[in-house]
């Protein structure tokens, strides 16, 4: 149990030190290596909540193929650092602080003050079960399959909307 | 076990994957040399040690003697920090991939892999898909233009071929039902190996490995005629060595990948048949594991020495309008295997 804790300590740590990192950095390749840093420390919080599927793909998903994609694209734009449009427009900040606050609010409440849902349980060995690829799998193909099938077809279609898109450019 | 004996016991696992991997390595680089010079008729390395055996040492040492020198229009921090995500990258990919059976030795059940993960598999495509920062994050950080051509092209090139990679091993995990290396090895018992149950993905997956790994025919992010050294441009010194052990570690594991998923594993057909006693059959075992990389590797290095590479719009034509359809394909073939002769 201490090392649960001592490992929680040192991931959340991580993940706050990183995305403060990451939206302060000037330049825009920093920050998203900073981003990167933080789906790490993501995926290690979710692995020490028995998660191991959903820290596996959100390192394979979103470091190994989303980050890249911006990488590649910050890479060819080379733009050293970005538009100063804070400093142009000082109404923006205050919105941007007043928003972020309200976030935070929102999550403190929703952590402190509400009550869970009914299908989270207190059982260790079931929540060991949920976590594992085999449950996901089957609920995935079982109970929620149409959603799961529209999600399929959503993303389809925006593939093709976007291959159309760029075939009008080049014709 | 004790958690102290299970720490030790990891460690020393740990210690002879990484000992053994290092070696590998270094004398893959002299044979890379031997089997080009004997396919364009030349000598090769002969003169430091017996025909030349202790190169690799050699060139080691006149690696880490060089200056290491560090372009002014460099971002230092990530410069100096590329090389090395390559090469922890490449060398802890191996730590799922079984080389045998389970052995019991002083009373201790170990299994013969680092880590016998259930998600192994995962792993694996995790590992491999943070391999292209390293050679991004090289080229971007080098500031030149060819590093930052080099590291474009290997960003694209592996996201490409990444996507078949994956489909190819979907098949894999579809005939053993499990996500474990181990389990997808004992699922190949007898003559049952992947590479004659899906010969489609056994071709995707293979072609897929030699453009993840960078090697000819696929070697656009390094391509000398026109990018100097690609992402490595900038580089000297022991951090150009560590870009060049990676690429070699990657090799490696690819050629251990093909053989985990494909060829067996460790399986040897009919091997119970013959009666022999335990502890030899887990040797023989073992050795088939290491014969059949041996012949994997050897194939990696004599395509590098005969086939020209890609052209950069046919290399992105054959990932994505050939490979990708054919990856799907085997999916589908092997579904309707399974359901047919129920595997």
């Amino acid at each position: 149990m201490i090392l649960e804790y001592i490992l929680f300590a040192i991931l959340g740590l991580v993940a706050v030190v990183t995305s403060v990192a990451m939206i302060t950095r000037p330049s825009p390749v920093m920050s998203a290596i900073f981003l990167v840093l933080n789906f790490f420390a993501l995926a290690g919080l979710y692995l020490l909540l028995n998660a191991q599927f959903i820290a596996v793909v959100q390192v394979i998903v979103y470091a190994g193929a989303i980050m890249v994609l911006f990488l590649f694209v910050l890479m060819l734009l080379n733009t050293d650092s970005e538009h100063a449009i804070l400093k142009e427009k000082r109404k923006l900040k205050f919105i941007g602080i007043f928003i972020a606050v309200l976030v935070f609010i929102q999550i403190g409440y929703i952590v402190f003050y509400s009550a869970p849902s009914d299908s989270v349980t207190k059982e260790i060995a079931e929540s060991i079960n949920a976590g594992k690829i085999e449950t996901i799998g089957t609920e995935l193909y079982t109970t929620y399959v149409l959603p799961f099938l529209a999600s399929g077809f959503l993303l389809l279609g925006a593939t093709i909307g976007a291959i159309v898109l760029a075939m009008k450019k080049f014709e | 076990m004790t958690l102290l004996e299970i720490t030790i016991i990891t460690m020393i696992r740990i210690a002879i994957i990484i000992s053994v991997l290092l070696l590998t390595v270094s004398y893959l680089v002299y044979f890379e040399r031997k089997i080009s010079a004997w396919t364009q008729n030349r000598i090769g390395p002969n003169r430091v040690g017996w025909r030349g055996a202790l190169q690799p040492f050699a060139d080691v040492g006149k690696l880490l003697l060089k200056e290491d020198i560090i372009p002014s229009a460099s971002n230092k921090s990530i410069h100096t920090l590329a090389p090395f995500i390559t090469l922890v990258i490449a060398f802890s990919t191996y730590a799922v991939i079984p080389i045998g059976p389970n052995v019991t030795l002083f009373g201790y059940d170990i299994p013969l892999a680092v880590a016998d993960v259930n998600i192994g598999i995962l792993y694996v495509l995790a590992l491999t898909s943070l391999g292209v920062y390293g050679i991004t994050l090289a080229g971007w950080s080098s500031g030149s233009k060819y590093s930052l051509i080099g590291g474009i092209r290997s960003s694209a090139q592996m996201i490409s071929y990444e996507v078949s990679m994956g489909f190819s091993i979907a098949g894999v995990v579809l005939v053993a039902g499990s996500l474990s290396p181990i389990t997808i090895v004992e699922s190949q018992y007898g003559w049952m190996w992947n590479a004659v149950l899906q010969p489609i993905g056994f071709i995707t997956f293979a072609i897929s490995a030699f453009a993840e790994t960078n090697r000819l025919p696929f070697d656009l992010p390094e391509a000398e005629p026109e990018l100097v050294g690609g992402y490595h441009t900038e580089y000297s010194s022991m951090k150009f060595a560590s870009f060049f052990l990676a690429e070699y570690a990657n090799m490696i594991i690819a050629s251990a990948l093909i053989v985990t998923l494909y060829l067996g594993g460790w399986q040897v057909p009919y091997i119970d048949k013959l009666g022999l006693g335990e502890t030899l059959t887990v040797l023989i075992q073992i050795g088939s594991f290491f014969v059949k990389m041996g012949a994997v590797l050897f194939f990696f290095i004599w395509v590098r020495w005969s086939i020209p590479r890609f052209r950069y719009d046919q290399l992105m034509s054959l990932g994505w309008k050939v490979m990708f359809p054919l990856s799907l394909f085997n999916v589908v073939w092997v579904a309707v295997l399974i359901m047919l002769f129920n595997i």
